[in-house]
């Protein structure tokens, strides 16, 4: 019986190793192919402007040439600090649309829910470009151009469909008999969501607020075309660099590794999180 | 006191009428069980008497107060859950401290009265660990400590004891009895097994697809079913039913006539049937005796020993029959076995599924569940004080 059962085992466990091998390779190459233009970025920020042209090579004697050039033209940080302010607050603002929004949809829900998700999500198919000139004009006819509410405002609508859903999917994840019996213990829907629900869903809440704060961060189109100097973010920091002056690639190169810095370790430092919260009803 | 009164409740989800017009009385310090089959709305009914889902119509009164549009957290009532309901975040004392939390009692208060309960459950070394760290029968020992830390008037048990192994089924059921006793509190009970409904109740109420099919004591309910639903279902295992063909009736019973040509007169009241009546006879297992005068004839396809008693399954002409025998007897499979059954025992259905009431009462038919304990009457007085 165990001769039987060491013999027929052994092959298909060598035809699994095998498979687990093919898939490190695989997964490593496709990581690989995405990764490189950032490293090669990074690579061409510590590069002079001529090394930054010539032939592609790995080997060169790096400079900060660029990163001094850079850091002269213009104050980084008041850029950097328009992102860490538009970033949060829009995910702040959003989360706190989205909370009740989702407990309404998740533990109240009507006929038209399932719909109205599906419409929220829809709003995300559209182009934004296809927006662009109403909404350039009811800025400028509010004041809002140019500002970080301005900004946060834009951000919040952007997101808010994908935090609404996100955090609709972990509500939905709750055992609502905690609820009930939260209701038993006498707890106002306001109690139930701040002793119980939140509390519980912490987790998913966390990702979807990390996940709100790297796309406002990495946001390009609205920032480019609603702000000019006063709230301009980081990614109109990069892209001043490649117009007026023609194509600087180590400058270039050395002002965006700087943009993308902050959010890198950000997402360095709460992975394990996001990757928990993102996870959190199929690991249950 | 707590009484509960149920007049003509009824609950409709969109379309479909799921309680269908439910009439019911529970009395003060009263343990009622409500047990069917699944997707018969007993856990409706419950919810609704918690407040947890609004009834379609009809009136729902707690001690003659009507509950319908008070909220579930001021009926007065303590639910434990089948899942249990802990919240995980909280540790054991939070989670039974809640309800005074949110009731902004002072803290030492809140710390008296739960392990004031935590004693009574012996759960006071367990105060500080979270749910996680506690085995299924603790947890459910938390969620009732739970609800007696609200001091409720009414306790409501839904399938509580359905998430754990038989062992501690048994043994959380005796706790249940005791506690019912100390507590001196009414209860309401929703299960699926009748066994449970057997042990524990002073009133089982069966349900079926919305509708009350009998109310009556855990012994009523066995000696007298009123109808072939609840003569199925309560009982394990399941009684035997053969098509019979009616006789005679007479004012001392009714006779009939058996698969295979034997007669026996059941004492049941017969004299609305018509002569042409087609008749069920319903017998438990354990009232079928093996007989070699008996007047059916069966073979035996399974012997099942579990030592004490032997489960036959015997088939005759039409059907499979389950005889519970004594632990010792000697037959084999595919033995040729006879067996009657006394006719005070059996239960005759007419072709509604209505039983034919009984004409002798059993004798322990009346008989509470205060009775099979030996100081079921005087605890009482001294639990209260």
């Amino acid at each position: 019986m165990t001769s039987l059962r060491s013999s027929n085992s052994a092959s298909p466990w060598r035809s699994a190793a095998s498979k687990r091998v093919l898939l490190a390779v695989f997964g490593w190459s496709v990581a690989l192919v995405i990764f490189f233009p950032i490293f090669w970025m990074i690579l061409t920020g510590f590069k002079t402007e001529s090394a930054a042209i010539a032939d592609p090579t790995l080997i060169f004697s790096p400079t900060l040439e660029s990163y001094q050039a850079v850091q002269a033209r213009s104050g980084y940080a008041h850029f950097a600090l328009n992102s860490v302010a538009v970033a949060f607050g829009s995910t702040l603002l959003a989360l706190l649309i989205a909370i009740p929004s989702a407990y309404a949809m998740a533990f109240l829900p009507t006929k038209r829910t399932k719909g109205t998700l599906l419409w929220m999500l829809s709003t995300k198919m559209l182009p934004s470009v296809g927006v662009l000139v109403p909404i350039y004009l009811i800025y400028r006819s509010t004041g809002l151009l140019d500002t970080r509410t301005g900004l946060i405002i834009i951000y919040t609508l952007m997101n808010l469909p994908i935090v609404v859903w996100m955090l609709y999917t972990f509500f939905k994840d709750m055992p609502k008999d905690i609820l009930e019996a939260g209701r038993m213990d006498g707890a106002s829907t306001l109690q139930e969501v701040f002793f119980l629900l939140l509390p519980l869903t912490l987790p998913g809440i966390a990702s979807t607020g990390l996940l709100s704060v790297i796309l406002s961060w990495n946001e390009a189109f609205w920032s480019l075309n609603l702000t000019s100097s006063k709230a301009a973010p980081l990614t109109a920091y990069i892209a001043s660099f490649s117009s007026p002056e023609g194509l600087f690639w180590a400058k270039l190169s050395a002002a965006s590794t700087m943009a993308i810095a902050p959010i890198l370790i950000f997402g360095w430092l709460t992975q394990k999180q996001m990757v928990r919260g993102l996870t959190f009803g199929a690991v249950k | 006191m707590a009484t509960l009164q149920l007049n003509n409740i009824t609950k409709r989800f969109g379309d479909t009428e799921v309680i269908k017009g439910i009439d019911l009385d529970v009395n003060d310090r009263e343990f009622v069980v409500f047990v069917g089959p699944s997707g018969c709305g007993k856990s409706t009914l419950m919810r609704m008497i918690a407040g947890l889902e609004n009834a379609t119509d009809g009136d729902i009164l707690i001690d003659g107060q009507r509950m319908n549009d008070v909220g579930p957290a001021d009926r007065g009532l303590a639910m434990v859950f089948q899942s249990y309901a802990l919240y995980p975040h909280m540790t054991v004392e939070d989670n039974m401290g809640f309800s005074m939390r949110l009731a902004k009692v002072p803290k030492e208060q809140r710390r008296a009265k739960v392990l004031e309960a935590a004693k009574i459950l012996q759960l006071e070394p367990l105060l500080d660990r979270k749910p996680k760290a506690l085995s299924g029968g603790q947890r459910q020992r938390v969620a009732i400590g739970r609800a007696i830390v609200r001091n409720p008037s009414i306790f409501l048990f839904d399938e509580p004891l359905s998430n754990l192994d038989a062992a501690l089924r048994v043994q959380m059921r005796i706790e249940l009895a005791r506690l019912h006793d100390e507590l001196d509190a009414t209860m309401i009970y929703v299960t699926h097994d009748q066994i449970e409904a057997m042990t524990m109740a002073d009133k089982i109420v069966v349900l079926r697809d919305g509708v009350v099919e009998q109310v009556g004591s855990p012994m009523a309910l066995y000696h007298h079913p009123q109808n072939r639903f609840v003569a199925g279902f309560i009982g394990s295992p399941k009684m035997n039913f053969l098509d019979v063909t009616l006789v005679d009736v007479t004012p001392s019973g009714v006779s009939i006539r058996m698969p295979g040509g034997g007669e026996r007169h059941v004492p049941v009241d017969g004299q609305h049937l018509s002569n042409d009546a087609t008749l069920e006879l319903g017998i438990r297992p354990e009232h079928l005796v093996l007989d070699e005068q008996g007047p059916l004839v069966g073979q035996i396809q399974v012997l099942e020993r579990l030592g004490g008693q032997t489960s036959l399954y015997v088939k005759t002409d039409e059907q499979l029959i389950t005889i519970m025998a004594d632990g010792d007897v000697a037959y084999r499979v595919n033995d040729k076995v006879r067996f009657g059954f006394a006719p005070e025992r059996a239960h005759l259905f007419d072709a509604d599924g209505m039983a034919l009431p009984s004409l002798q009462q059993h004798p322990l038919a009346g008989l509470t569940r205060g009775d099979n304990r030996a100081n079921g009457e005087s605890a009482s007085p001294e639990a209260s004080a």
